[in-house]
């Protein structure tokens, strides 16, 4: 009786015909319990791999920018260049699968891989946004430094960076959205993310629609949060321009 | 406390500096004049090697600063620079401009080079201007700021290079006066420099540099008054 009522109610009405898809594709067998996990597990990497991109990224653009200027470290610029060239010219997921089946074979836990493999891929991108940012602050500043008795690993420290972090924070926050997107991938080797949990449930329910366009939502709505909060920081940095 | 030795300086096939020999002793006031690309600034640059010679020797205070196995650093401390366009340092206040330096390579406590720092400052009328911005100073005290920082590391000598071009007219007396005392104090210093008052004035020696060469060098009154070479003849001309 009451199941015939609720047929015939939701026959009528297609709003509540489509919440109770939803209730089925979401909430049986607590399904939405993956796409927690999911979401967790794509936040966690692009963190990771965003913490892992910026060291290295820092560490070659200082190696670099030093570099021109001494002949001992110029060995290890070559270093970087190659690491660069081979970073940039591989697709996201090769280098994923490479990191999954060829160096990290005994890994159990695909995720760690993943933030690896995003971080050094990252890094490579990082690298040349910070160098730009770098070389965007007035070559007087590294003179001025200098002709105090400062090394240029120390007019860096003190001069350079705080004057080029205003340059390279928008960009990094741009990498960040780049990223975040980019982890979709990670499903290539097992990792739980976002959209390889939607991917699970419509395997499971047959129900594409409602769990792809979520999946797309979430997205959406964790970049335009994210961009919000990258135009603030840019009016911040704006703001407090010293100059 | 100088001695500069043959020097040379090529930027690629361009040689800038020719072979240029001169002394510069303890409490000299040396100005070096000449026209625009003449190679002034190279000089003096290279004189704490902010460019690196392509031959010759700089000596300072014993040391050849172009032997590859000197501590650059450790001597570029007591060579206190002054550049065309001030470089102070626009994330950090006026204070933190004058003592990050000594602080981080002389290891003297903040307290006491802030001390420093504000006595100077006072000497060159900046003190109430100590916890300001540099973008919050006018040209003229950009510069005198400029002096300071580099007076904070207690140098022996002082390279100015151009302190003046870069300001409004009104402006360059109040530099050039901080520079005077400097000189009647006895600081040692190499001024390049247009403003041949300055020089006249102020200097006990002054060089005229052309194409890369000194083509006279002499007194204040010798330069200005009899000056023997027909290009700084034609020179003093165009600027006096």
């Amino acid at each position: 009786m009451t199941l015939t009522v609720l047929y015939a109610a939701s026959a009528v009405n297609p709003l509540s015909a489509w919440i109770a898809k939803l209730k089925d594709t979401f909430l049986t067998n607590d399904r939405y319990k993956e796409l927690i996990t999911g979401f967790l597990n794509t936040i966690l990497i692009t963190l990771g791999a965003l913490c892992i991109g910026v060291i290295i990224g820092t560490l070659i653009a200082i190696i670099k920018y030093l570099a021109e200027d001494s002949r001992a470290l110029k060995p290890l610029a070559w270093l970087c260049d190659v690491y660069l060239t081979v970073v940039r010219g591989i697709p996201m997921v090769v280098t994923l699968l490479i990191f999954y089946y060829i160096i990290f074979t005994s890994a159990s836990d695909g995720t760690l891989v993943a933030i690896i493999a995003f971080g050094i891929n990252s890094g490579a991108y990082m690298a040349e946004l910070i160098r730009s940012g770098i070389n965007a602050v007035d070559s007087g500043q590294m003179e001025a430094g200098r002709s105090l008795g400062m090394s240029r690993l120390q007019a860096m420290r003190v001069i350079i960076l705080p004057q080029a972090i205003r340059y390279i924070l928008p960009a990094i926050f741009n990498e960040m959205i780049a990223l975040l997107k980019e982890t979709s991938v990670a499903g290539y080797v097992t990792v739980i993310d976002l959209t390889y949990a939607a991917r699970t449930i419509r395997d499971n329910t047959y129900d594409a629609p409602n769990t792809f366009l979520l999946v797309a939502l979430v997205y959406l709505l964790l970049v335009v949060f994210l961009t919000r909060i990258l135009r603030r920081l840019e009016r911040r940095l704006g703001k407090n321009d010293k100059r | 406390m100088i001695s500069v030795k043959n020097l040379c300086k090529s930027f690629g096939n361009i040689e800038v500096l020719k072979g240029i020999n001169c002394e510069i002793d303890k409490g000299d006031v040396v100005c070096v004049i000449g026209p625009s690309g003449g190679g002034k600034s190279t000089f003096l640059r290279c004189l704490n090697m902010l460019e690196k010679p392509t031959g010759g020797q700089i000596i300072f205070e014993g040391d050849d600063l172009t032997d590859k196995k000197i501590d650059l650093n450790r001597h570029r401390q007591k060579m206190g620079m002054v550049f065309q366009q001030f470089n102070l340092f626009p994330h950090m206040s006026v204070m933190k401009n004058l003592t990050v330096a000594p602080v981080m390579l002389k290891n003297i406590p903040e307290e006491q080079a802030e001390a420093k720092a504000l006595e100077l400052l006072d000497r060159v009328g900046l003190a109430d201007r100590a916890n300001s911005y540099p973008n919050q100073l006018s040209g003229g005290q950009k510069q005198r700021v400029a002096i300071v920082r580099a007076l904070c590391m207690e140098p022996d000598v002082m390279l100015f290079d151009e302190p003046t071009s870069a300001l409004d007219p009104e402006m360059v007396g109040e530099v050039l006066d901080v520079m005077k005392r400097l000189a009647k104090q006895g600081m040692t210093m190499v001024v390049v420099t247009h403003e041949m008052g300055f020089a006249r004035e102020v200097a006990n020696r002054v060089l005229f540099l052309e194409e890369g060469v000194i083509l006279e060098e002499g007194t204040p009154d010798e330069i200005f008054g009899s000056p023997k070479n027909e290009r700084l003849r034609s020179f003093l001309a165009k600027v006096l």
